[in-house]
C-alpha cells in the first residue's frame, strides 16, 4: 500500500527536477537580455537583472543590424516551406496515388537523402552552388532546403491512407489529374500539410551549416548566422546584446512550439527525424 | 524491380484501350509532378554525394573550385594523407568518445522519462514532456551563446554551484571539463527526441499483455524487463541508430560552444573536415567526410543486424 503511494511521488520528483534543469538555460538568458552591460562586469554570477525594464540590448542589436538578418531568416523560412508544400505534395500525390514504373526507385532515393548528412556533402554542394551562381543569394541558402525528404515522406504516407475511390469517379467523370490533384486531393491533405510547415520551418529556421558556408556577406546572414558571428568577434565584452540577439532567434520556434505542439511530435514520431 | 506497382501495370495488355491510355497518361502525369523534386534533390544531394566519392579520390584545392574539371586523379593519397594526419586521429577519438558517451546516457535518460510519463500520471504529463521536449526546437546557435554566458568560470552556474559548496570546474578552459560541457550540451538537446520516441513506443504497448502479465504474477520490473523492453524493440532500434548517427555527425555543439578546443579536446570529425574546407583544402575534406559517410553507414548496419526483431 505504502509503495503504491510513494512510487508516483518519485516519479513526480524525478520529471520536476529534470525539467527544471531543463529550463534552467531559458531562465538565463530572459534574466541576462534585460542585464546591463556594467551588470555583468560588476557580478557576472548573478541570476537576475536590475530591471525586466531595461531594453538597451535589445535596440543595439537592432543598430547592428538585426532587423536585416530577421528579415533574411524570414524571407528563406518563406521560401523554404512554400516549396516545400507545393513540391511534397505534387510528389506525395505521384508516389502515393498514381500508377508508373518507378515508383519505388524514387521513394528509394527520398529515404536514403535523409539518411546523408549534410556535413558530408556540403562541400560539393557549396560546387553546385558556384556553378548555378547562387553563392551569397538568400536562394542560394534556401535552394537545397526546398524539397526536404522528409515533407515528401510526410505527405506520402499520409496520402496512402485516403481512399482511393474519390480519385477514381473523378476520374471516371473526366477529370484532369491537375484538377483531382488540386480539387479533391490537396483539401484532403490539411494535416500532412500542417506538419510539413511547422517541420520545415523549424528546419530552415534553425539551419546552420549550409548558410554558414553560402552565405558570405552582411546582406544574405541569417539570424543564426549574424547571432555566431557576432558572438565569435565579442567574446565576453557584449554578453546583454548577444542573449537578447539568443532571444530573438528563439522566440518565434518557442511560441509556434507551444501553439502547435501537437504537429511537432507527430513529425517526430512520424518520422524518427528532427 | 519487381513491385507491386509494376505487377499492377504489366497485365494492361488485356485491359481496354481507353484505360490503357488512361494509364499511361497517369505515368506521365506522375513524372511531371516529380520534376521539380528530382532536379532539387538531384542538384543537391545525389550530385554532391556522388562528387563527395570522386573528389576524394583527386587533389583539389581552393582554386579549382570554380573549375572542378581541372583537377587530377590522387588515388588513395588524400586518404593516407588524411589517415596519418594527428589532429584527425585526434578528431575520430574525440568523436568516438562523444558516441560512446552521448548515446548510451540519451538512450537510457530518454527511456527513463518516458517510462515514468507513461505511468498514469495524465494531468501533468503535457507539462513535463513540453518542458523537457523544448530544448529540441532551440535554436542550436542561441543555445551556444547562453551555454557560453552560463558556463562562464565566474558565471551563474558556478555562482550556483559554490553556493551549494560544489568547487567551481573551469568548464570551457580545462580540456575535460570542455568535453564535459560537450556532452552535456548535446544531451540537453537529444534527450526529447529520445523521449517522445519511448513514450510513442510505450504507447503502442497493448494494456492486455500488461495485464496477463501482471495476472502471471510478474512485479512491476518483471514485467518492463520481460514484456515491455522486447515490445519495445523495434522503437530501441529506430531511436538508437538515430541518436548514434547524430552524435558520429556531432558539429554545431563543439564549433559553437568551445570552437574545438581547448587544445583539440572536443574538436569533431565533422569540424575537422569543416576546418579543412576553410583552409582551402577540400581533397583533405572530401576523404574526412568519405571516412564520415563510410562510418555512419558501417555503425547503422551494424546496429539494424544487431537489434532487428529476434525470431
Amino acid at each position: 500500500m505504502s509503495v503504491s503511494r510513494i512510487r508516483p511521488l518519485i516519479v513526480h520528483v524525478i520529471l520536476i527536477a529534470v525539467s527544471a534543469l531543463m529550463l534552467i538555460p531559458f531562465l538565463l538568458v530572459v534574466f541576462g537580455a534585460f542585464k546591463t552591460q556594467g551588470e555583468f562586469t560588476r557580478d557576472p554570477g548573478a541570476w537576475l537583472p536590475a530591471s525586466f525594464l531595461n531594453l538597451d540590448n535589445f535596440v543595439m542589436l537592432f543598430q547592428r543590424g538585426f532587423g536585416g538578418y530577421l528579415l533574411n531568416s524570414v524571407i528563406v523560412s518563406v521560401m523554404v516551406v512554400l516549396a516545400n508544400l507545393l513540391f511534397s505534395s505534387l510528389a506525395g500525390y505521384a508516389l502515393a496515388k498514381l500508377r508508373f514504373r518507378g515508383a519505388r526507385l524514387v521513394f528509394g532515393i527520398v529515404i536514403s537523402a535523409m539518411m546523408v548528412p549534410i556535413v558530408a556533402i556540403f562541400v560539393p554542394q557549396f560546387l553546385v552552388a558556384v556553378q548555378l551562381h547562387l553563392v551569397d543569394t538568400l536562394v542560394g541558402i534556401a535552394a537545397p532546403m526546398m524539397v526536404m525528404p522528409i515533407a515528401v515522406f510526410i505527405v506520402r504516407q499520409f496520402a496512402s491512407s485516403i481512399p482511393e475511390e474519390l480519385m477514381e469517379a473523378a476520374r471516371l467523370d473526366g477529370a484532369s489529374e491537375l484538377r483531382i490533384f488540386w480539387q479533391i486531393f490537396l483539401p484532403l491533405l490539411g494535416p500532412a500539410l500542417a506538419t510539413v510547415s511547422v517541420m520545415t520551418f523549424l528546419y530552415s529556421w534553425n539551419a546552420f551549416i549550409w548558410p554558414l558556408v553560402i552565405a558570405q556577406s552582411q546582406n544574405t546572414y541569417t539570424l543564426p548566422i549574424g547571432l555566431s558571428i557576432a558572438a565569435s568577434s565579442n567574446n565576453t565584452t557584449l554578453f546583454g546584446v548577444m542573449l537578447a540577439g539568443a532571444v530573438v532567434v528563439l522566440l518565434p520556434v518557442l511560441i509556434l512550439f507551444l501553439l502547435l505542439q501537437r504537429y511537432f511530435v507527430q513529425g517526430i514520431t512520424a518520422t524518427g527525424m528532427k | 524491380m519487381a513491385d507491386v506497382l509494376s505487377r499492377r501495370e504489366a497485365p494492361g495488355r488485356r485491359l481496354p484501350p481507353g484505360v490503357r491510355l488512361r494509364i499511361g497518361h497517369e505515368a506521365a502525369t506522375a513524372w511531371i509532378f516529380l520534376t521539380p523534386t528530382l532536379i532539387l534533390m538531384a542538384l543537391f544531394t545525389v550530385i554532391p554525394a556522388v562528387i563527395a566519392l570522386t573528389l576524394s579520390f583527386t587533389d583539389i584545392g581552393l582554386r579549382d573550385l570554380r573549375d572542378p574539371f581541372s583537377v587530377d586523379f590522387a588515388g588513395l593519397d588524400s586518404f593516407a594523407a588524411v589517415l596519418a594526419n594527428t589532429d584527425f586521429q585526434r578528431a575520430l577519438l574525440n568523436t568516438l568518445l562523444f558516441v560512446l558517451v552521448g548515446v548510451p546516457l540519451t538512450i537510457v535518460i530518454g527511456l527513463v522519462l518516458a517510462v515514468a510519463l507513461n505511468t498514469g500520471i495524465r494531468r501533468l504529463r503535457p507539462v513535463y514532456r513540453t518542458a523537457i521536449y523544448v530544448p529540441v526546437v532551440a535554436n542550436i546557435v542561441a543555445a551556444s551563446v547562453i551555454w557560453k554566458y552560463a558556463l562562464g568560470y565566474q558565471g551563474p552556474i558556478n555562482e550556483a554551484l559554490t553556493h551549494i559548496g560544489i568547487p567551481a570546474p573551469n568548464w570551457l578552459g580545462d580540456p575535460q571539463w570542455a568535453v564535459t560541457a560537450v556532452i552535456m550540451l548535446t544531451l540537453w538537446r537529444n534527450i526529447g527526441t529520445a523521449m517522445v520516441l519511448f513514450l510513442a513506443g510505450l504507447q503502442a504497448v497493448p494494456e492486455d499483455v500488461m495485464e496477463a502479465a501482471a495476472l502471471d504474477g510478474a512485479g512491476s520490473w518483471g514485467r518492463f524487463w520481460h514484456v515491455t523492453l522486447p515490445l519495445l524493440r523495434p522503437t530501441t532500434l529506430m531511436v538508437s541508430v538515430l541518436i548514434t548517427v547524430m552524435y558520429m555527425n556531432i558539429f554545431e555543439e563543439p564549433y559553437l560552444l568551445t570552437g574545438g578546443g581547448p587544445l583539440g579536446s572536443t574538436r569533431s570529425l565533422s569540424l575537422w573536415i569543416y576546418e579543412q574546407f576553410g583552409y582551402g583544402k577540400i581533397a583533405a575534406s572530401m576523404a574526412g567526410s568519405f571516412v564520415l559517410l563510410a562510418l555512419v553507414a558501417l555503425v547503422s548496419i551494424t546496429q539494424f543486424r544487431l537489434l532487428r526483431p529476434k525470431h
